[in-house]
């Protein structure tokens, strides 16, 4: 406000005088502003931007956490056990007496292990050293893919079925609480407060709540289902199965997180002019048309920065899963952050850490960047 | 509860054996009575892990490190005593004879002693508790020996002075002190825990001659093994902790030892050895073994 009104002064009288005075003010101004910001700027500098540009550094050494060794430069090294990934083709066991491929009792094919070709096999010094992660058969072959580090890539997959999970149900059903709670109804802010809850507690202290909830002999969940179904329903362990372990996790931060990206939608909501729906309602329109042809162009905006946020912390899952499962059962929890704090922190090798960071960002990178290209404003 | 299911009670000359002590627990879950046969506390993640169930892989002949050398952990963790080992681990879950990693920790704390398990399979801390609730029903019975000499995990806190400290005289005077026998008696009888001599244990009220856990202090002499003494250990026992999880969750047994040799190997290497050179500096677990016969 004071920098418009003396540029103003300025303007009005250009003598030197002035123009002196206006310098020191700015001077003056520009010292304050210095002033305010160095605090934020110091921590942001000291934990934000030095960290991170420490983190490129450390990719590319073998720092420790604790060490009386020297660091040394070692390349690329990081990230090569971080990113190999090989297809390796095992043929069958051939049975030399017949010819034919050995089958066990089940009749299934047996393959000779991966491990064969990995651990001190001198015809294949590429393998040395990799892990098994998954493997296919076609025919008489197993396509294995062998990978330097099995759990990183583990963990990769499992990101990335979070997040194609979490980003549409989780928008969605924001959008459709807001929807429900955009109403003018008496006692409307019971529901608003009710479903905003969950967001306002500590994710760690939801972790461990739902850690009960989900317990395999007398959680919640098993009692509630055994109830509804008269006892016919087996409990399951939730957190200790394979299969249901990321969808527990999934539903709990779906119920932990929707109440944050609500709210969005609903300020999206309460800018639509209500005239609008005026309009359409004179000219006929029902509900859904109502919806579709006003309320969804009239949320573009907010719909493209829920769908950016619901992204960038879906692949940063890390506290549910480290208070909960700690990435298991085998590995079926890990993710990319996780992998990242047990190596960096708990193994004490940060310089993989810091090499799983660096990966991590450009990988966020490039997904934000093609979500900012495909929603960009085609007008 | 053994006597009446006609199961032999082991003696620390002559504790069970594998097969004696699988068909304890075969037998033990058969009677319908305990939810489990035996408790080995998947719930303690952590510590405990490395702590209490390296020492059944010892005794099966494997071990987390190669101790002649420290230096690597191929042919200890995934030789095949250590192959046979994660194999027996995985069938106590396959059967159902012991809770697996989704135990919850109030069972680990209290179903022992709520009677959901028969066995269980846990550190001195937990005898006086146990004792106060079954009296002289409570047995507290050796590692079995699975082939290597039976096995359960040691450690001892210690006392140091630094070699930069200004008072070196003042530290060793205090630490000289504190380690007479009263202080380690009045030490073990605050916290519970074994005393670490015999003329100190003859002076508390547990383990003295005739006190209700001498049997302790006589199984920490025999079967007591420490952890591999490396620095390499703090992140070996982690990779540890997760291959027996992941097998007790049904991992391939081989690719999840492998993986840990792997794991530690490579940590030992980006580490320069962790002061170790290759060359022996001690016996192996199995040679450890032998020499004790």
């Amino acid at each position: 406000m004071s920098t418009s009104g003396s540029a103003q002064a300025t303007a009005v009288s250009p003598t030197s005088a002035s123009s002196q005075k206006f310098g020191r003010m700015r001077l003056q101004e520009a010292r304050a502003g210095v002033a305010m910001i160095a605090p934020a700027a110091f921590l942001m500098l000291g934990f934000l931007i030095i960290p991170f540009l420490m983190a490129f550094g450390f990719a590319f050494t073998n720092q420790r956490l604790i060490s009386p060794n020297p660091t040394e430069f070692v390349g690329m090294r990081n990230f090569e056990r971080l990113l190999t990934v090989r297809v390796f083709p095992i043929e069958a066991e051939i049975d030399p007496a017949t010819g034919d491929v050995v089958r066990d009792e089940e009749g299934t094919i047996v393959f000779p292990r991966a491990r064969n070709f990995t651990r001190d096999n001198p015809d294949y010094p590429e393998l040395d050293g990799l892990q098994e992660s998954f493997s296919w058969v076609r025919g008489t072959t197993q396509y294995t893919v062998l990978a330097g580090d099995s759990v990183f890539l583990r963990s990769l997959f499992n990101i990335f079925y979070f997040a194609i999970v979490i980003v549409p149900v989780q928008g969605g059903l924001g959008l459709v609480l807001a929807l429900l709670v955009n109403q003018k109804l008496r006692g409307i802010n019971i529901f608003r407060t009710i479903y905003f809850i969950p967001v306002v507690i500590s994710m760690v202290i939801v972790s461990i709540l739902w850690r009960f909830i989900y317990d395999g002999n007398n959680g919640l969940l098993n009692s509630l289902l055994g109830l509804f179904t008269m006892g016919a329903f087996q409990p399951i362990d939730w957190l200790g199965n394979t299969q249901t372990a990321m969808p527990a996790i999934m539903m709990m931060s779906i119920w932990q997180a929707v109440g944050f990206h609500m709210v969005i939608w609903l300020a999206g909501l309460q800018t639509i002019p209500g005239s609008l729906y005026e309009a359409a309602q004179v000219a006929g329109a029902n509900n859904w048309q109502q919806f579709r042809y006003v309320t969804w162009p009239g949320l573009r905006n907010t719909a493209v920065f829920v769908l950016i946020t619901i992204t960038m912390a879906a692949f940063s899952l890390f506290t549910q899963v480290d208070i909960m499962t700690r990435g298991g059962p085998l590995d079926s929890t890990t993710t990319i952050i996780h992998q990242a704090v047990q190596r960096g922190y708990q193994k004490q090798d940060i310089a993989y850490g810091s090499a799983i960071s660096v990966f991590f960002f450009l990988m966020v990178l490039t997904i934000a960047l093609i979500q900012r290209y495909l929603t960009r404003d085609r007008d | 509860m053994l006597e009446a299911n006609g199961i032999r009670i082991p003696t620390l000359d002559q504790p069970w054996d594998l097969a004696e002590f699988d068909a304890a627990l075969e037998t033990l879950q058969a009677t319908g009575d305990y939810e489990f046969a035996l408790d080995v506390g998947m719930a303690w993640t952590g510590e405990w892990y490395p702590y209490a169930f390296s020492p059944l892989m010892q005794s099966f002949g494997g071990d987390i490190i190669d101790r002649s050398t420290y230096t690597t952990a191929e042919g200890a963790i995934n030789g095949d005593e250590a192959i046979a080992f994660g194999e027996w681990w995985q069938s106590l879950f396959d059967r159902g004879l012991v809770p697996g990693t989704s135990q919850d920790g109030a069972d680990r704390d209290t179903g022992f002693i709520d009677g959901k398990y028969a066995l269980q399979w846990n550190g001195n801390w937990a005898a006086l508790a146990a004792l106060d609730a079954f009296g002289d029903d409570m047995l507290f019975l050796p590692a079995p020996d699975f082939g290597n000499g039976g096995r359960i995990g040691a450690a001892s806190w210690q006392f140091g002075v630094s070699s930069n400290s200004d008072n070196k005289a003042c530290g060793f005077a205090f630490i000289e002190h504190a380690i007479q026998d009263e202080y380690l008696a009045a030490f073990s009888n605050g916290i519970g825990l074994v005393p670490a001599t015999t003329s100190a244990a003859a002076l508390t009220e547990n383990y003295a001659p005739g006190g209700p856990l001498e049997v302790f202090f006589e199984l920490s002499n025999q079967q007591g093994t420490l952890r591999p003494p490396t620095p390499a250990y703090l992140s070996a026992a982690l990779t540890f902790e997760k291959a027996l999880a992941d097998i007790a969750n049904g991992a391939d047994v081989i690719d999840a030892l492998d993986a840990a040799a792997d794991e530690i190997n490579a940590d030992i290497e980006s580490n320069g050895g962790y002061g170790f050179d290759g060359s022996v500096v001690g016996p192996s677990i199995q040679e450890d073994a032998i020499a004790n016969d």
